[in-house]
């Protein structure tokens, strides 16, 4: 059993599927799609977990979240 | 209506138009070349006698009883076997040929029990009628002396319909039915004229034959040999209500025949478009459940899933409902609460249900069971075509000339769709399966597939893009189409052409040697018409989403998609999977697949519903789980769906449903979800709603009521009752003015009204302004997002593995008696074919384990354990195991894992590593033997 919560679980599985791409059109590719499907309290866990250090969180999940805290 | 009785024109229609003119009798009329005489008659007014043919089976010529006259012509041909030529006069009536055919009659008679009125099909006999038309008066060779069939037993094994093969006149309806129809090649006719009989396979029963009980056979029969039980029972019914099947995405339409209030059968309706008069089991036998005595007709309600239920009132408990509610609400802001659509449901119901969460709940915290099965074809086909959505109709694939299907078992899960795929694999179309069990399509009667890939299961992806990687690097690209029609070609081309992306390459991967990849390609590239039809083989994966991309791309880059014979086709699990999702049941989505965020498509239903719409994505099924245990989301309300037994990893949704303060369960049984559950409130059965299913070809197919609700009241009644309670205002008079809402707010449903589906029989969407009545095949002219869109699609493997604790993988599936989870199949007899859930295990993997044929054995993987019985089957790889899912003493879902499909959360259901070990070779537990479903006879 995955013992990631469930934010950074999801996450790093949207960010295993880009890792094809520049690192930057990847974060874009992510937050987009994290704005589009996800609901705002999985958002705020997110956040909170990059705040709190970002453990096991995928870098370009992580630099996915930098963008959400930008207005889309 | 009174007793619909579909005309008969004795042979089929024929493709072409109506340029061949003959004269029949003194009518003229103008008919397709190739068209018999006795249809052409038929067309004309004119009714020729007969007993072998009828126009859903091509023409045999065995009765003699249609012989006409036609000038010019010597002798008396059989009109049903005789094709129209320009300029032929015909007479059906003349002295000579009514002594013939009294002849013909007289020979029958003096075979058959003259028992007509006592006889279960009195009324309903063409043999009976053709006596009296034919003007038989007496029998000169002694009724009975014939003594061919008359002690003949009768085969009463079949739950639904008898077999008194004493009645038969061999005339081998059933027999044709069975093989042109149905494909299964069950009956045999042997011997010749009086010594002819009728048989299932080799003289057995018909349980123990190769039937699958479509009832095609019983429809074709002329006389009371093979008839349904429900009517020797209950006799003929006496009137007809049209409606839809509730069971599978094909949504065949049926006659549900009745005497008085009492469903005496269900028979599929010629002019249904889906299905245009064939049925499987399922829709065609097992409805008794809609009248099973476990259904429960009173709402109920408890403080505590500790405590008993408490029978109350509709008032009681839809107050219990709204205050729970709006309480939780005011102690945990409005996103604590949420509710889940039922694509069992009608549109009407969901329509409703999403309605009440956006506008009473005042969030967008509503999902759909679809989220299990087929969400990644929403997001995969989104992207690619522009819209959730099944390319063709279903007489589309009588077009194709290389069928490809990818996971997915339509023998079993569609099989009246897979009767007609296999109709035309018969008439020559080439078959490529990709799924790693040997489902029966690649081998069954008179079909074989040209190439079977048994991938490791999880691999779909890197299948895709290697039968891609030939098509762009052997130069079979539909270059024009891809240039007029696509988009972001050449970013895909240079992706697609990569070395990895060989067959050679991703071969170790697969498992699938390169060679058979090659050919494959190279087959489906040449068509001409190639068609894609895939189930929840490809969706149920970490990377379904990606999936569903892949073979859009497949089916661009060989210019297959937007005509006749081609596509990309889902074919949908539930009834109403299609409508539940168009109806707006994703938390990103309102009706019509619109995003939340599209300002204009809020401004639409907030002036409507005079209430604001949330912007943003709700939660998930999955999310509304994780929300659950972590304490911010605190009630759900559960229309129809069995969330506790069908979603995955079963521990992780009992945690959350128990850690929920107000479970709302509505549906027909109290299944396993309603233990977690605070109010119930009784739902109604296909035969109880009135509204709208839209099938897997985007078939808006009406759904009639019978009856009134068992009980009481309908269940958009219901929900609209709460959002009142809830200080909303929401009321409908009827379900019309829910369908014409949704017409008002959906562009690609603005043409839809009950009155054009009751004047047309029913419409594929897009059915607007440019489309009065429907749309059968998208994308004709231009996709719709414009340009169709090639998507780089990178295969990433699954998380889960096989690994030395779990070294083998399971996937799941169905079968063709049973239903999903079961609720309502394992309340009929149609448990005689699947008592329990059964573990299909190679012989190979069986044998290191000390299993055999029948054991019990243990099924584990990381997150759970469950035991069920073992089949030893080759159908499989060494390696993967397989189980179905529709009996909840099995719970299959106890061992499926937290994994998903990227994109959309959809569990990956088709991938689990497991262990299986012996557990006894003996009989079932007590437990599982006191807890088997009781079958109910005749239903
Ligand atoms: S019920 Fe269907 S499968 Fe069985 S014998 Fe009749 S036609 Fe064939
Ligand atoms: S069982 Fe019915 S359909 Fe079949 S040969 Fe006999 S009479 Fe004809
Ligand atoms: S279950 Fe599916 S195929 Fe069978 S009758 Fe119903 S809609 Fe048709
Ligand atoms: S109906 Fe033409 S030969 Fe029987």
């Amino acid at each position: 059993m995955s013992t990631l919560p469930p934010h950074v679980r999801l996450a790093n599985e949207i960010a295993d599927q880009v890792r094809h791409l520049d690192p930057d059109e990847a974060a874009a590719f992510i937050a987009n799609h994290l704005r589009s499907f996800w609901e705002r309290r999985m958002l705020h866990a997110l956040l909170t977990h990059v705040d709190a250090g970002g453990a096991d969180l995928d870098p370009l999940a992580a630099a996915a979240a930098a963008r959400l805290r930008q207005p889309a | 209506m009174s007793l619909l009785k579909e005309p008969d024109l004795g042979t089929p229609g024929r493709k072409g138009e109506p340029t061949v003119e003959v004269e029949i009798d003194g009518v003229g009329v103008a008919v397709p070349e190739g068209t018999s005489v006795m249809r052409a008659a038929a067309l004309a007014g004119v009714d020729v006698p007969k007993l072998c043919a009828t126009d859903s089976l091509e023409p045999f010529g065995s009765c003699r009883l249609c012989l006409v006259e036609v000038d010019g012509v010597k002798g008396t041909p059989a009109s049903c076997t005789t094709p129209v030529r320009p300029g032929m006069t015909v007479r059906t009536q003349t002295p000579k040929l009514a002594k013939l055919r009294r002849g013909v009659m007289e020979l029958y008679i003096s075979d058959h029990p003259l028992d007509c009125l006592t006889c279960s099909a009195n009324g309903d006999c063409e043999l009976q009628d053709m006596a009296g038309v034919t003007g038989l008066r007496d029998v000169r060779y002694g009724v009975g002396e014939g003594e061919h069939h008359l002690d003949a037993p009768t085969d009463t094994s079949n739950p639904y319909f008898d077999f008194d093969a004493s009645k038969c006149i061999a005339c081998s309806r059933c027999v044709r039915a069975c093989n042109e129809v149905q494909g299964t090649f069950a009956l045999t006719i042997s011997g010749r004229g009086f010594d002819s009989h009728v048989s299932p396979g080799q003289d057995q029963p018909f349980m123990d034959s190769e039937c699958v009980s479509c009832g095609a056979c019983v429809q074709a029969c002329p006389t009371a040999t093979l008839q349904e039980k429900s009517v020797v029972d209950l006799g003929m019914p006496n009137r007809t209500v049209l409606t839809t099947c509730a069971y599978c995405g094909v949504g065949c339409s049926f006659k549900a025949e009745l005497r008085g209030d009492e469903v005496v059968r269900m028979v599929p309706y010629k002019d249904g478009g889906a299905n245009e008069g064939h049925s499987c089991v399922k829709g065609r036998f097992a409805f008794g459940y809609a009248s099973h005595p476990d259904r429960q007709l009173n709402p109920m309600v408890r403080d505590t899933i500790a405590d008993e239920w408490r029978e109350v009132s509709w008032e009681e408990a839809i107050s219990t409902v709204a205050t729970r509610m709006r309480d939780i609400q005011e102690r945990h802001g409005t996103g604590a609460i949420g509710g889940i659509t039922s694509s069992r449901c009608t549109d009407e119901e969901v329509y409703v249900v999403q309605k009440m969460v956006r506008a009473a709940f005042g969030n967008n915290n509503v999902d759909t069971c679809a989220r299990v099965c087929h969400s990644p074809t929403g997001y995969g086909l989104k992207q690619t075509f522009g819209t959730s959505a099944g390319t063709q109709d279903f007489k589309s694939v009588a077009e194709s000339d290389v069928i490809m299907v990818i996971g997915a078992n339509p023998t079993d899960a569609h099989p009246v769709f897979a009767s007609r795929m296999k109709r035309r694999l018969r008439e020559g179309a080439k078959l490529i399966v990709i799924d790693p069990r040997r489902i029966d399509l690649v081998r069954s009667p008179h079909v074989e597939a040209q190439h079977h890939l048994t991938l490791a299961p999880g691999t779909n992806v890197a299948i895709v893009n290697a039968l891609a990687h030939v098509v762009v690097t052997e130069g079979l690209v539909a270059e024009d189409f891809v240039a007029d029609r696509c988009e972001d070609f050449d970013e895909w081309r240079e992706f697609i052409a990569r070395p990895e992306n060989s067959p050679e390459a991703l071969a170790e991967v697969t498992g699938v040697p390169a060679a058979e990849v090659r050919a494959a390609a190279r087959l489906y590239a040449a068509g001409p018409n190639s068609a894609i039809y895939y189930g929840l083989g490809v969706t149920e994966h970490s990377q379904g989403s990606t999936m569903v991309m892949g073979m859009a791309n497949l089916a661009m880059a060989t210019g297959n998609v937007g005509r006749d014979g081609v596509g990309v086709n889902p074919l949908r699990g539930q009834n109403n999977v299609q409508g539940s999702c168009d109806m707006g049941s994703f938390p990103h989505e309102l009706p019509g697949y619109r995003h939340v965020a599209d300002e204009n498509v809020r401004d639409i239903y907030e002036k409507l519903w005079g209430t604001p719409i949330l912007p943003e994505p709700g939660l998930r099924i999955p999310n509304m789980f994780d929300a659950a245990i972590d304490g911010s989301f605190r009630a759900l309300f559960v229309q129809g769906e069995d969330i506790a037994q069908s979603d995955p990893n079963t521990q992780h949704v009992h945690k959350a449903l128990e850690s929920l303060e107000l479970v709302v369960v509505q549906d027909l049984f109290l299944n396993e979800t309603a233990k977690f559950a605070h109010v119930f409130l009784p739902g109604t059965s296909f035969l109880e709603k009135d509204g709208t299913f839209i099938n897997a070809e985007r078939r808006i197919n009406r759904v009639r009521p019978v009856m009134r609700p068992k009980t009481g009241k309908h269940e958009w009644e219901i929900v609209c009752e709460i959002a009142q309670a809830m200080g909303y205002p929401m009321t409908y008079e009827n379900t019309s003015q829910i369908m014409d809402e949704i017409a008002l707010t959906t562009p690609t449903f603005s043409g839809v009204s009950f009155e054009l589906l009751d004047r047309v029989g029913s419409v594929q969407w897009p059915c607007n302004e440019n489309a009065p009545l429907g749309t059968p095949i998208m994308h004709e002219e231009t996709f719709v997002r414009g340009k169709g869109r090639f998507m780089p699609t990178v295969y990433v493997p699954t998380k889960e593995r096989s690994t030395r604790k779990f070294p083998l993988i399971l996937t799941t599936g169905r079968i063709l008696s049973q239903y999903n989870v079961g609720a309502q199949t394992r309340r009929t007899a149609n448990v005689a074919w699947h008592p329990e859930d059964v573990l299909e295990i190679h012989p190979h993997d069986a044998e290191v384990r000390g299993i055999t044929e029948g054991a019990m054995v243990s099924l584990a993987s990381r997150v759970g354990q469950t035991s069920l019985r073992a089949k030893l089957s080759d159908r499989m790889p060494v390696g993967v195991v397989y189980t179905t899912f529709h009996h909840p003493v099995t719970g299959a879902n106890v061992v499926t894992t937290e994994h998903s499909d990227w994109a959309t959360n959809c569990p990956e259901y088709k991938v689990t590593a497991v262990q299986v070990g012996l557990l006894s070779v003996t009989a079932p537990t007590e437990e599982r033997a006191e807890r088997a479903p009781v079958p109910v006879a005749g239903n």
